[in-house]
């Protein structure tokens, strides 16, 4: 795979948001309006960065038995990173943001790339892959919050809509909104790719606990037969 | 001690602010574990559970270590590794000892760890200045919204797994749209919790 595939993939093919259903706390909170969801999709996306790299330079150093624990420390320090310059250089975004900067930590758009990618790759290229799905992340966070907020609230970056801004439909900024706008999109997704994943429940191929939870969706029945 | 703000906290946690259905805060159990109402129930009480036990540790962790210290910048990789420690702890306990209970909630605690509902609830209690006691009062609320939440979604799904979708919108989309309605009425008890003492 090339450089350029490799980092295309996350914004269509693999749009972590839209395809494989990554992230879908942060996507729905922050997505009422467009400064904050990319304000939310900078953030991660540097944080994806950061820990895909170290992850992917300590792949052969990190024991494979603790290695979630690591990967969770070394996210959660980046994240503390990212935290205090959002906090001394844009205390607007901080503000925005609120509890869902911390929550950056849990994300398992992050988890799953170390997972799924950079603990198999080299550096190079999983900084490639970091960029691509933040990228990927930060456009479907776009998208939505430009459904939301230009129904929801008649202004796009806080740029008045003329006639929108009259006849603005409130609850799409509020919390149904967010599950409407987002169901609909992932069908509208599902209609294009031609339903080829419309079957499946919920992407959790690249969350690292997918295992576990697939025993407990059946109540931990398989641990017991 | 305060009854009526405790019952405030409690109850606004419970409806108003709603971890799942108006914080977005769990959504991945929401969507994952809701589809029977045993599994739901089961993972909901597993949380509960969890979000107490978080708050009774990470609560004097802040105020005893990390604030006296200087160390509130801390804040995050400490709580994430008390919880995730915590929760490996509980298991292996409940394994040793209550055998029973780890077969019917065991399964459900590795997936609290990285829950943002868990990790939500105390970093929340600390920047809402919170006293200890409306802390744990808030997680107990917090956790029982996500229990309602969970149990009211799994009735919901059980009428979708037989209803005739469209092809583009079968599994996961009409499972949103149906938790955007199940939002839309919890939208409904907004201010009543105030007007109710006031």
């Amino acid at each position: 795979m090339t450089l350029r595939q490799n980092f295309t993939k996350g914004l269509i093919k693999e749009n972590p948001v839209l395809v494989l259903i990554l992230g879908t706390c942060p996507t729905l909170a922050v997505s009422t309006g467009v400064s904050s969801a990319l304000g939310m999709g900078a953030a991660a996306t540097v944080v994806l960065l950061c820990s895909n790299i170290v992850i992917s330079a300590l792949r052969n150093v990190i024991p494979d038995k603790v290695r979630i624990p690591c990967y969770i420390v070394l996210i959660a320090g980046f994240v503390t990173m990212v935290q205090m310059l959002v906090k001394a250089f844009a205390p607007a975004l901080d503000a925005s943001l609120g509890i869902y900067l911390p929550l950056i930590v849990v994300n398992c758009i992050i988890l799953g790339r170390a997972e799924m990618f950079a603990n198999k790759n080299k550096v190079l290229d999983s900084a490639v892959d970091a960029l691509g799905m933040g990228a990927g992340f930060t456009l479907a966070l776009l998208l939505m919050a430009t459904i939301r907020e230009v129904l929801g609230n008649g202004t796009w970056m806080g740029i008045q809509i003329p006639v929108l801004a009259e006849n603005h439909i409130s609850i799409m900024t509020m919390a149904p909104g967010g599950f409407l706008v987002f169901g609909i999109l992932i069908a509208i997704v599902n209609k294009i790719s031609g339903n080829k994943n419309s079957k499946k429940e919920f992407g959790c191929a690249g969350c690292p606990s997918a295992e576990i939870c697939g025993k407990a969706s059946c109540g931990g029945k398989e641990e017991a037969e | 001690m305060d009854f009526k703000g405790l019952l405030i906290i409690l109850l606004s946690a419970v409806f108003i602010n709603n971890y799942v259905l108006s914080k977005f805060l769990g959504i991945c159990p929401f969507l994952g574990v809701s589809k029977k109402l045993n599994q739901a129930a089961g993972m909901s009480i597993a949380v509960i559970f969890v979000m107490l036990m978080a708050t009774a540790v990470t609560y004097p962790i802040q105020k005893y270590l990390l604030d006296p210290n200087n160390l509130g910048f801390l804040q995050t990789i400490v709580f994430i590794l008390v919880i995730a420690s915590l929760v490996q702890l509980v298991e292996i306990i409940l394994k040793r000892y209550i055998p029973s209970l780890h077969k019917s909630l065991g399964v459900y605690l590795p997936l609290i760890t990285t829950n943002c509902a868990v990790l939500g609830v105390t970093i929340l209690n600390i920047t809402e200045n919170y006293t200890f006691v409306q802390s744990m009062v808030n997680s107990l609320g917090s956790g029982l919204g996500f229990f309602l939440a969970m149990v009211m979604f799994s009735g919901v799904r059980s009428k979708i797994e037989g209803a005739d979708v469209p092809k583009a919108f079968q599994g996961l989309p009409i499972t949103l749209v149906a938790a955007s309605i199940t939002s839309l009425s919890f939208l409904g008890l907004t201010g009543v919790i105030e007007n109710l003492f006031a």
